[in-house]
């Protein structure tokens, strides 16, 4: 096959599978987008674990680790499609520790109150539904398919947080600073998710061209502030934006400047956590590896017995 | 570090008479890990009732560069679908 | 106190401890399929730990299932002093986690049979996920036993360590004995030669050595418990001391 008739399959909507040929670089763009997509979820577990043991009630709690290991699920489809292209899970967790992958800025700042909680959950993974419903459309098969299971737990997750800064912010005056307060630093980490502006996007030319990607970054970042202002203003809280003004003529919500030198330095290593991410995730892997070679030894030891 | 742990595929039965549908892999180092890590990771909204995994290696699986000869002779063999065939009007339980 | 709602905390004490130590596993797994499964453990522990509060909500009248669970001081909590010993490493947790497991497997056996129709539901319902947890349990307690040299050291050491917690599980105070004798509580004694039995089997598959039965520590039942149970609860309570007049 050549790159011309793998265009064509992408232009005709079809999908690509594991053993379909394809060009060397739609390949390395996916591992690249695909575990670092993982890596995020299993990123994201720490900041949310954070309140696990201080989860101010039953159903809270339950909640909480129901979307927690919702996350670690979606991190295990996502390692699974990526596997599929040629790549070990062991590689992508080196990768990770190497710093050779990256995952979502967002993951790499800290979770100071209970309403973070409510934040992550209505904000972080509001983003990330928006993200990823464009992508079940992807043209990579196992990523597409993992990610149509992902848009069906996911929406729970924004209810769950919604929900939280909805009964904070109607409730003692403490509550509803705390659920301000947690607005007030979420929210910027939360529209740079969608990553830059369309405009320094190098990469984004070839994904959209392979139906990598199915919408640009800032389409996609539109979306979710034209959702999200509403439902803020539902719940009488204020976004952190002065410049937020709703533009009749575009039909959708101007938005303040971002500050991209905040992004660019959280991505490069400097963010609050980032340190403190990678160090817990390299502490629980050592310390597990005396668990994976005692499965392993025994399993080798049934294939004998069994051989 | 430790060496890879093999690769399941994973098929789960979400209801029963339906057949069993595959959801996905999981990694695991024996047959029993294998099944809990796929009731863990795939079960738990209740989406199936019945669960199989099989280790990724053991699949056989027809090749993409193949699919001329392998599907295509099926495609023009429309007889084989009942539509094809014209019934007359009124006639019934056919 | 009634009888009644003292058992009735007894049994959703050792869920909510015990789930919120397995919650503390969260991102901290071997592997990320561990995290799953210890994190669903940790959920059907506090789904229990929910249904049995519930109960004693309505059998006290006046507080609330989560009052039961956050609001009581240390020596109010009536779990066994296994459940609240730290986890420590994997091995650790799946030692602890398999002797209590095979306990709860038959106690949910026993409660399910109670006079007390919600005693008897809740307990053939937590049944079910108690089956589960020592299947887990017990396979990983298998391959640690008998997988590398360094895993056998490491769970003989923590089994020889806990075994003085295992006691504990099988006494009869005055309250259990009423219980029992009224048709609705467990005879936690006669569960000890089954209890016995199986763990011998899981012990004998993981090629480890059952400790010899020395003093057994004690105290539970009268809410006399292990340094760690303070600092557990200090954590879980904080939000619901800070804001008393809060709801979540």
């Amino acid at each position: 096959m050549s790159e011309e008739q793998f265009q064509k399959r992408i232009d005709n909507e079809e999908k690509i599978e594991p053993k379909d040929w394809m060009p060397d670089n739609y390949r390395k763009h996916l591992i690249r987008q695909i575990s670092q997509h993982a890596h995020s979820e299993v990123i994201g577990m720490q900041p949310e674990g954070n309140w696990i043991t201080r989860a101010p009630s039953l159903r809270s709690k339950m909640i909480l680790l129901a979307k927690i290991q919702d996350e670690a699920g979606h991190g295990l489809y996502l390692y699974s499609a990526c596997e599929t292209l040629g790549v070990s899970r062991e590689q992508l967790v080196q990768q990770l520790h190497d710093k050779k992958a990256k995952y979502s800025s967002i993951f790499n700042y800290p979770t100071l109150n209970w309403a973070d909680m409510g934040a992550i959950g209505w904000l972080v993974d509001g983003a990330a539904i928006v993200n990823q419903v464009s992508l079940q459309r992807t043209s990579y098969g196992p990523y597409s398919r993992g990610m149509v299971r992902i848009c069906k737990e996911e929406s729970f997750h924004q209810r769950q947080g919604y929900e939280i800064m909805a009964t904070m912010a109607a409730g003692t005056p403490e509550q509803k600073q705390m659920a301000q307060d947690a607005l007030n630093r979420i929210w910027w980490p939360s529209i740079m998710m969608f990553g830059p502006h369309d405009a320094d996007s190098p990469r984004s030319g070839k994904a959209l061209k392979w139906k990598i990607k199915r919408e640009t970054n800032d389409e996609l970042r539109q979306r979710f502030i034209d959702k999200t202002v509403q439902q803020t203003e539902i719940i009488g809280l204020t976004i952190p934006d002065p410049h937020l003004k709703w533009n009749e003529e575009r039909g959708h919500y101007d938005y303040g400047k971002i500050d991209w030198d905040e992004f660019w330095n959280v991505v490069k290593g400097n963010g609050p956590c980032n340190k403190q991410r990678l160090d817990h995730h390299k502490k629980a892997h050592s310390e597990g590896e005396w668990v994976r070679n005692a499965a392993i030894a025994y399993q080798k030891k049934i294939e004998l017995l069994t051989s | 570090m430790s060496e890879n742990t093999d690769v399941w595929e994973v098929f789960i039965q979400s209801k029963n008479g339906l057949p069993h549908k595959h959801a996905g892999s999981v990694h695991a180092t024996d047959k029993e890990m294998a099944l809990q890590n796929a009731r863990d990771l795939y079960t738990r909204r209740k989406e199936g009732s019945s669960i199989w995994v099989v280790k990724a290696t053991n699949i056989v699986a027809s090749q993409a560069e193949d699919s001329d000869s392998f599907f295509d002779p099926s495609d023009d063999k429309m007889y084989r679908h009942p539509t094809f065939y014209t019934m007359p009007d009124g006639a019934k339980n056919i | 106190m009634s009888n009644l709602l003292n058992y009735t905390l007894r049994i959703a004490d050792n869920a909510l401890i015990l789930g919120q130590r397995m919650s503390q596993w969260c991102s901290n797994g071997p592997t990320l399929e561990e995290d799953i499964a210890m994190v669903n453990i940790s959920l059907d522990l506090f789904g229990q730990a929910n249904g049995f509060y519930e109960y004693a909500s309505s059998i006290d009248g006046n507080k609330s299932a989560d009052d039961f669970a956050f609001l009581r001081s240390e020596r109010e909590y009536f779990n066994s002093l296994i459940v609240e010993q730290k986890n420590g490493h994997f091995g650790d947790t799946i030692v602890r986690n398999s002797l209590f497991d095979v306990y709860a497997v038959l106690f949910y056996i026993k409660l399910g049979k109670s006079k007390d129709e919600t005693l008897a539901a809740l307990g053939s319902k937590s049944l079910k996920e108690a089956k589960y947890h020592l299947r887990h349990s017990s396979n990983w307690l298998i391959r640690l036993g008998d997988g590398t040299e360094e895993s056998k050291e490491k769970v003989q050491t923590s089994l020889n360590d806990i075994w003085m917690f295992t006691g504990n599980l099988f006494e009869m105070d005055e309250l259990d004995s009423e219980m029992f004798s009224s048709g609705i509580g467990v005879n936690n004694t006669a569960l000890k030669p089954e209890w016995d039995k199986e763990v011998n089997k899981i012990l004998g598959k993981a090629k480890l050595t059952r400790p010899e039965d020395s003093y057994m520590q004690t105290g539970s039942k009268k809410g006399v418990h292990t340094e760690h149970l303070g600092h557990l609860l200090s954590e879980m309570q904080y939000l619901q001391r800070t804001h008393p007049d809060a709801k979540w």
